[in-house]
């Protein structure tokens, strides 16, 4: 099995090796972060053209995820987009194919610092916050409102000599890391990530889901 | 042209005899290349035409001759040499430097009032050319030197440099350019990178006298492995003790420094000694330079940064600690000694190790029977291009024809085709995406026939991009604990191979890593122990593939070995009882266990580079055999390659067939391919360079180039950056031609089954710029580690 299960408030979760979480008791897929149209973004302002096709690497990425899981509720974590004005500009194709699958299922778009408005091009809900169960899913965790289950930061960790995207677990905060493919990171132990999750695990994404100690040891390099 | 009279009697008044070299230089009609050994009045000639040109009055508003050099220390220090004579000749010139150091006052005044004579580097004259006014600043342009040229064109530098020479061409016609050269193998090649549309004449000045040079005789042997040179402290103080002046080359900073400590502890008699290397802030290399001009320095320790032409009269001896790793560049490097003409240079080299003792003895014999080596130059190549275009954008809307035919015109480019040129500019308009275009946010756009950029503002981006140098990302070291003093910096790469409690060298101090946060690693001092790594430092030298052949040799025939020192004949004895030695026809591995791994040692001779794809070819057989390889590293000599699981025969991983067929499709996702597309991608314009302060921030505004390379691999296999990345791997990173000329010239196998490391591959355990494997093996590394970490924290893991 390539996920890392695990509990949260009650909740059975599984920490998808992709990335995404997964709630089989429910059916729920949960993705943070997917910055659809990042390299039309960058180049809109006169940076560099970098290859287009982030939107495509990211979309199929969540495809099989979808095709494994068959989710019956989709949840995107918030910033979705990268700005308002990527959503017209968006790769038809790609365009094409979220219609698709957010037709196919339940879809819920939480929205984040980067697509604040919500999208009426998109079929699915538009939403700041979603209760599930005791546990609140928002773009940002909120140190005063936990638990809550959260994107926002890029969260990585050193493991092995290697930076891994990751999914960070402390007591009241699960903070997923980014799904889409043109995005930075943020490493766990950065001081705002401290502050939200003093001790926990973090579970590195890679080949398989793996879990290691965060807020104990320093993470081993090798 | 003719030495005019006022000239003959400077020369007279400082006892000199102008050199033939000199004349000849003055005689010519055309574009010239002087090649001359340093001390050979090269400068001086190459600047002669100007001043006899410049002493009848002075045109305002344009520069009259542009000089430049691969180093801003070298410009500030021709500036000095400059000011003499023309103080001399009562002449009366501007001569000013314009490089990354200067300020934005002196900047914005030569825009609009250029110097007669201005200094600089090939990234400030690109700069210079981006802007709109460079017409005027150029047009009156009548002499161009090119100092250090065979330096230069070395690397994408020059390309980037004959670039601009094209433009500077064009925007004043009739133009004379003098390059300047120290002994090259091949002066003719050289004359034609520099040439435009005329041919180049070369003017090879008189050698001088045969060096003296030699090992400098130790009273200890040289280590088994490490490159410090330590043990030669005393023999190299009594060496500068009888000398005027001394500079002792070391080949990486962070050696130099520790050599520099080590030379003062034993220095009693407070000889007075200079450090000097790139990573020391420009005020103490500036110091250092002006104490050596003044002669108050008895000796200076230095890397690479001295390499090139400072003109020391007085430096009558240099030392060499550790290889020189490539015969022409030791030449040059002797060179160095004795600036008077027609006076022997004079040279010791102190090898580092026991291996090196070998390759110095092999460079020894190259330089006598004057075997320089060198490979021939490839095209210039389009990422530099790329950036090119994008500048000459910034400057003013340009015509592709006309574009294209000045390009067409630089040494470099003259074979471009004009479908390549074509693709760049098409990457620098659009991106060259196939599947996918930016129609709205083109960088370039085609109007009334010309290029020109669609947003004003990224002239600003593009400018910070200039250049081809591609630094590693670093990472910041600092004292542990609030406000720990900082350090310097290390590259990611060997930042990420520290654990905690490793100790390190860094500026001459030895620490201990106690953690690493994202950007910063926390160290505290721990002295007296030895560093278990030396910092990695970006410039690694190669040794040559026609040393590496010699060395090869003098090993495999050990009747032979009496030129070399015993304590080197005795380990070459000890590798043949234990093991045996290499030699030339035969391809001796061996397989030992170490520190918990297997290893897997290859003597395969064939140079790094094709010695590093060998690891790539072989790391994926083994991985495919379940081995579980973690890493490998390559030397000139050999490749050693860590694995979970040994490695027992390696006959078949070693079929020619097979591994032509692994290379077909190598260019997936290796270490390798993912760095040259990084420079590549940055040199283009693809990624922009870190900005000082993005990283600081926190949120990581910036993801790797990895991921725009896997992109690029899987959406748009035949993009631009993916063809010229495969070219510039495949000339220098790939040689796979050498792997098969290693493989059927050396027609006897032999493969050692040990119970440790041999003698001969102990100094490779301890090389610096391992290539990590990212497969089956490092995930069951990581499944091990992170489940130790959970059980020491107390935590169950449920998975």
């Amino acid at each position: 099995m390539s996920g890392h299960a695990f509990t949260f408030h009650g909740l059975r979760l599984e920490a998808r090796a992709s990335g995404a979480l997964w709630w089989p008791d429910g059916r729920w897929l949960v993705v943070a972060d997917l910055h659809f149209g990042k390299s039309e973004r960058l180049a809109r302002r006169g940076g560099p053209l970098l290859p287009p096709y982030e939107g495509l690497a990211t979309l199929e990425r969540l495809g099989s995820e979808i095709a494994t899981l068959r989710p019956e509720t989709v949840v995107s974590l918030g910033d979705g987009f990268d700005d308002m004005a990527t959503i017209q500009a968006l790769d038809p194709a790609v365009l094409a194919e979220l219609q698709r699958m957010a037709t196919m299922r339940d879809w819920f778009w939480i929205s984040g610092n980067h697509d604040p408005l919500g999208h009426a091009e998109l079929p699915g809900r538009m939403l700041d916050e979603l209760p599930l169960a005791s546990v609140i899913l928002r773009h940002q965790a909120d140190p005063q409102a936990g638990p809550d289950i959260s994107g926002h930061f890029h969260p990585v960790v050193r493991l092995a000599g290697e930076r891994h995207r990751a999914f960070l677990l402390g007591h009241d905060h699960l903070i997923l890391p980014a799904f889409g493919a043109y995005t930075g990171g943020l490493s766990c132990e950065d001081a705002s990530l401290r502050r939200l999750i003093p001790k926990g695990i973090a579970i590195a994404c890679g080949r398989r889901a793996v879990a290691l100690p965060i807020g104990v040891a320093p993470a081993k390099g090798r | 042209m003719i030495l005019p009279p006022e000239f003959q009697d400077w020369f007279a008044r400082q006892g000199w005899q102008p050199h033939p070299h000199q004349l000849a230089l003055l005689e010519a009609s055309g574009d010239s290349l002087l090649i001359a050994p340093t001390g050979g009045g090269k400068t001086l000639a190459g600047f002669l035409p100007s001043l006899i040109e410049l002493r009848d009055g002075v045109r305002k508003g344009s520069v009259h001759t542009l000089y430049v050099s691969p180093l801003k220390a070298l410009t500030a220090d021709i500036g000095r040499n400059l000011a003499r004579p023309v103080a001399d000749l009562g002449l009366s010139i501007r001569i000013e430097d314009r490089t990354g150091d200067t300020g934005q006052t002196q900047r914005r005044r030569q825009r609009v009032d250029p110097p007669e004579v201005l200094l600089t580097t090939p990234e400030s004259l690109a700069l210079m050319l981006s802007y709109p006014e460079a017409p005027a600043i150029f047009g009156g342009l009548r002499r161009v030197v090119l100092d250090e040229l065979h330096a230069l064109a070395e690397s994408k530098r020059g390309d980037q440099l004959m670039l601009g020479l094209a433009r500077l061409r064009a925007l004043a016609p009739g133009l004379r350019v003098t390059g300047l050269s120290a002994t090259v193998e091949d002066p003719h090649a050289l004359a034609d990178f520099m040439a435009g549309r005329a041919p180049v004449a070369v003017i090879q000045a008189d050698p001088g006298p045969d060096p003296d040079i030699a090992m400098l005789p130790t009273a200890r042997p040289a280590p088994w492995a490490g490159g410090g040179g330590h043990y030669a402290i005393p023999e190299v103080l009594d060496a500068v003790r009888q000398a005027r002046t001394t500079i002792i080359f070391i080949n990486t900073r962070a050696q130099a420094e520790l050599f520099f400590q080590a030379l003062w502890a034993a220095n009693d008699e407070n000889l007075p000694i200079g450090l000097h290397h790139g990573s020391l802030s420009r005020e103490s290399r500036a110091r250092v330079e002006a104490a050596m001009a003044a002669g108050e320095l008895r000796a200076v320790v230095a890397t690479g940064s001295l390499d090139l032409g400072i003109d020391w009269g007085a430096v009558d001896l240099v030392i060499q600690i550790g290889a020189p790793k490539n015969v022409k560049r030791l030449v040059q490097r002797i060179g160095r000694a004795n600036h008077r003409y027609n006076a022997p240079s004079k040279a010791r080299i102190v090898p580092a190790n026991r291996f090196e003792q070998i390759e110095c003895v092999a460079a020894l014999q190259a330089v006598r029977e004057g075997d320089l080596d060198g490979d021939p130059r490839g095209p210039g190549p389009l990422d530099v291009l790329c950036q090119h275009i994008l500048l000459t954008a910034c400057a003013a809307p340009f015509a592709a024809d006309a574009l294209f035919a000045e390009i067409t015109t630089a040494g470099p480019y003259r074979r471009l085709t004009r479908a390549d040129f074509v693709a760049c500019l098409d990457f620098a308009a659009t991106g060259g995406y196939a599947l996918r275009a930016y129609d709205r946010w083109q960088r370039l756009m085609l109007r009334d026939g010309l290029w020109r950029l669609r947003d004003p503002r990224s002239t600003q981006l593009l400018r910070m991009n200039i250049g081809t140098i591609v630094e590693a990302e670093m990472v910041r070291v600092r004292m542990r604990g609030r406000g720990g003093a900082p350090l310097g910096e290390v590259e990611e790469a060997f930042a990420a191979s520290l654990s905690p409690g490793d100790t390190f060298l860094i500026g001459g101090r030895v620490v201990r890593m106690d953690a690493m946060r994202e950007m910063v690693i926390e160290v505290s001092p721990d002295p007296g122990r030895q560093p278990k790594i030396a910092v990695f430092s970006g410039v690694k030298l190669a040794m040559s593939t026609q040393l590496a052949h010699r060395v090869q040799a003098l090993i495999g025939d050990p009747s032979h070995h009496t030129s070399l020192p015993p304590d080197t004949r005795d380990w070459l004895a000890l590798q043949a009882q234990v093991s045996r030695l290499p030699e030339p026809g035969l391809l001796l591995s061996e397989t030992f266990p170490h520190a918990g791994l297997w290893h897997f040692a290859l003597y395969g001779f064939a140079g790094r580079n094709a010695l590093q794809t060998l690891g790539l070819l072989l790391t994926r057989e083994m991985e495919e055999e379940g081995l579980g390889p973690l890493g490998f590293l390559s030397t000139d000599y050999a490749l050693l390659i860590w694995s979970l699981d040994p490695v027992r025969n390696p006959a078949p991983l070693l079929d020619p067939a097979r591994l032509r067929a692994g290379l077909g499709d190598w260019l997936g996702g290796n270490a390798v391919m993912k760095r040259t597309f990084r420079n590549v991608a940055t040199v283009a314009g693809l990624i922009q360079r870190n900005m000082p302060g993005l990283r600081k921030t926190g949120r990581q505004a910036t993801f790797s180039s990895d991921i725009l390379y896997d992109t690029l691999r899987k959406y748009d296999p035949d993009h631009l950056m993916l063809r010229v990345t495969a070219d510039e791997a495949g000339r220098g990173l790939v040689d796979f031609g050498r792997i098969e000329e290693m493989l059927s010239h050396s027609p006897m196998r032999e493969h050692r089954m040990l119970q440790r490391v041999s003698p001969l591959a102990a100094p490779l355990l301890l090389e610096v710029g391992k290539v990590p494997i990212r497969g089956e093996g490092r995930e069951r590394l990581a499944g091990i580690e992170a489940e130790a970490l959970m059980r020491e924290a107390g935590l169950e893991v449920s998975a």
